[in-house]
Parts: C-alpha cells; sequence; structure tokens
C-alpha cells in the first residue's frame, strides 16, 4: 500500500517536471518570437496606426478591436502548438 | 520603445511584464486586472485617459485567451454570459451618469473614494468569512448535475436557495451551469456589476464573480470563466467608445497582451487544480488591494 503511494508520488513528481521543463522551453521560445514580432511587426504598424489614428477615428476603433482580437488568437494558437510541440517530443 | 499614438517612451519588458501578472490574476480569478494596470500605466507617465482606454484594448486581447482556455475545461455559460452583457453595459451608463453628477456637486473624488473603500472592504469580509466556513465544513464535493455541470459547496447556500426559488417570469434555465433562475435577478446582478464598472472604473469583476457565486448559485470555476466572456463584450464595447474619443493606444495594448496571453492561460489552468471555496479565499486580497490603492490616493493626494 505504502509503496505504490510512493510510486503514485514519484510519477506525479516526475510529470511536474515534465511540465515545467516544457513550459521553461516553451517560454524561451515564446520570448524570442515576442521580440522579433515587437521589432518586425510593430516598429511597420505603427507610423500606419498612428496616421489612421489621427485622420479615421471610427476605422481606427474597428482595427483595434479587430487587432486585438487577432492577437489574442494567433498568440494562444501558437503557445498551444508550441506546449504540444515540445511536451510531444520530451515524450 | 516609442509608442507614436500617445507620445510615450515604455521599456517594452515592462508592459509585457504588467501584463503577465494582470494575465495570470485575470485567467485565475476573472477579473479584468484595471486596478493593477491602470496604475501601473499611470506610473510610468501615460496620460489618465490613455492608461483607461488602453487598458479596456488589453483586457479585451487578455479575456479571449482566458476565455477559449476555460471554455476547452466547459467553464463558460455561453448563455449567462449574454444576458449579463445586456445589464452591465446598462448599468456602465447608469454609473458614468451618476460620476457626472457628483463631478457637477464638485465631491465626486471622495464620494467614489469611500463608496470603493467600503465596497472592496465588505466583499473581502464577506468573502473571508465564507469560503473559510465552506472549507471548515469539509464537505464533499456535490456530484455533477444532471447535465454534466459542475457544482459547487457555498456556506452562503442556502440564502443563494431562496433567491432561486423567487418565481419572477420568465424562468431562465441555464443547463451549463446547472441552474434555473429568474431572468431579472440575472440582469439585476449584472447591473449592479456594470454599474460599478462605470462608477469606480475597471471591469468591475471583483463584484461580478462573487455576485454570480453568491446570488445566482453559478459554481466557482463557471463564475470565472463566464465574468470573463462577459468581460469580452463590455470591454469591447468600452474599447470602441474610447478608440473613438482618442483614448487608446493599441501598440501599448498589443504589447502588454503578449505577456497577457501566456499569463492568462496559466491562470486559468491553475483554476483546474482548486476547488471553489479555495479560489474564493485566494480572491479575497484583490478587492484590498484596490481599497489600499485607493487609501493611498485619498491620503496623499496623488491621482493614479
Amino acid at each position: 500500500m505504502e509503496a505504490s503511494s510512493c510510486d503514485e508520488f514519484g510519477i506525479m513528481k516526475a510529470e511536474t517536471a515534465k511540465t515545467l521543463r516544457a513550459f521553461a522551453i516553451e517560454l524561451v521560445i515564446y520570448a524570442v518570437l515576442v521580440v522579433a514580432y515587437f521589432f518586425l511587426v510593430l516598429h511597420f504598424l505603427g507610423e500606419s496606426l498612428h496616421r489612421l489614428e489621427q485622420t479615421h477615428r471610427y476605422g481606427y476603433a474597428g482595427i483595434t478591436l479587430l487587432l486585438m482580437m487577432g492577437q489574442a488568437v494567433l498568440l494562444q494558437n501558437v503557445t498551444t502548438y508550441l506546449l504540444r510541440l515540445i511536451r510531444g517530443r520530451s515524450e | 520603445m516609442f509608442f507614436p499614438i500617445s507620445d510615450a517612451h515604455i521599456s517594452p519588458l515592462y508592459l509585457v511584464l504588467v501584463g503577465f501578472v494582470i494575465g495570470i490574476l485575470g485567467g485565475f480569478f476573472g477579473v479584468g486586472g484595471s486596478f493593477i494596470a491602470g496604475p501601473a500605466l499611470r506610473v510610468v507617465g501615460l496620460d489618465w485617459n490613455f492608461a483607461v482606454g488602453t487598458d479596456l484594448a488589453h483586457i479585451v486581447g487578455k479575456s479571449v485567451v482566458a476565455v477559449r482556455q476555460h471554455r476547452a475545461f466547459g467553464n463558460v455559460d455561453l448563455r449567462l454570459g449574454m444576458i449579463m452583457a445586456i445589464g452591465t453595459v446598462t448599468g456602465a451608463e447608469v454609473g458614468a451618469q451618476l460620476i457626472q453628477i457628483f463631478k457637477r456637486a464638485g465631491n465626486v473624488n471622495l464620494v467614489v473614494s469611500v463608496v470603493s473603500i467600503a465596497v472592496y472592504l465588505s466583499i473581502s469580509s464577506f468573502m473571508i468569512w465564507e469560503s473559510r466556513k465552506s472549507l471548515a465544513a469539509k464537505k464533499p464535493m456535490p456530484p455533477a448535475s444532471a447535465h454534466g455541470a459542475k457544482r459547487d459547496h457555498s456556506a452562503f447556500m442556502h440564502v443563494t436557495r431562496a433567491i432561486q426559488r423567487l418565481k419572477m417570469p420568465p424562468m431562465i434555465e441555464l443547463p451549463t451551469s446547472g441552474v434555473t433562475i429568474s431572468l431579472w435577478v440575472i440582469l439585476l446582478v449584472a447591473f449592479v456589476g456594470g454599474l460599478f464598472s462605470g462608477f469606480l472604473g475597471g471591469g468591475a469583476g471583483y463584484i461580478r464573480m462573487p455576485s454570480m457565486v453568491y446570488v445566482l448559485g453559478i459554481p466557482t470555476h463557471l463564475a470565472v470563466g463566464t465574468d470573463l466572456f462577459e468581460i469580452i463584450i463590455s470591454a469591447s464595447y468600452g474599447t470602441l467608445t474610447h478608440a473613438i474619443k482618442g483614448n487608446v493606444d493599441i501598440l501599448i495594448a498589443l504589447v502588454m497582451h503578449t505577456g497577457a496571453a501566456i499569463g492568462a492561460q496559466i491562470g486559468a489552468i491553475l483554476t483546474q487544480y482548486f476547488a471553489g471555496p479555495k479560489i474564493r479565499l485566494a480572491f479575497v486580497p484583490l478587492p484590498l488591494l484596490g481599497a489600499a490603492i485607493v487609501v493611498y490616493t485619498l491620503f496623499s493626494g496623488h491621482k493614479w
């Protein structure tokens, strides 16, 4: 009985360690992607969004909402894919 | 990094970190986190109007991520969220009108400060009492309903049941939450949440999430997920109106959201490891933190 609970604890510990390792790798890859995103996408988008905000406020409001939701869906898919990929590789 | 829309220089790393922290809190507790984001943006020199509008835009993105995660766990009641959105938007408009009345009377800061401190302290005290009582009772988790809805134990359940027995038609059946309740009770809860949102600012998740648990009888995990869904609708409305008024720097919101996206997922996943009363007990410091910020601004005269 005691031996089986020890085994269970060991399996849980190994599972947690694996999850944390996968998560740490995911964070590093995610950070690299985010830095690239800042310098490429936002750099190019910045000026045109600024101009749109100055000239077409209603258009800017709509684009704001679309960009925010689009980025949310994109980033979630990226993180989910990364986590699945890393966990899949480590198994 | 220079943000041309708000004409501000802010470190992107700082924005990502703030977003990450707020993302975890939002995903775990179902709150927007504006009581942290507002001051955090003000402290780096962003104008107050931009801090409010930009925070709302970032809340939309963060809530989309958290809701998708919560939905995968079956923690979102879409029907309840849609109904609540109607009451919330109406309440927010009334709250904003109240602000205008107090502004004209010249005592808006004092009134809002006193009301918010009283509300925050009441919520925290009540939730400490209730969640500790629920945890001390050590009752086994009630089984899922016939529809497979999650159930929760609360020391306030006798009052919740009495509210659910009020037969004021139309009665709304919420199979996902395992609750049948009067439409008017749902609208009233949402209206009060919206009222505080318009009056005190932010998404008012600190009021809506506990109200959904204690008044409507929604299980805590579902209350968190559904509150976030409802926040998407109300924060989108707020983002549009603020963007039209020129109060949103979308570039700052996008950068903040890169941290929030991952934080919100962590927060949502963490809820799976905690029982309802434990989530409610862990929630207690949030309104207290809000109260502390208001007390600080009241006595220091520092306007965040």
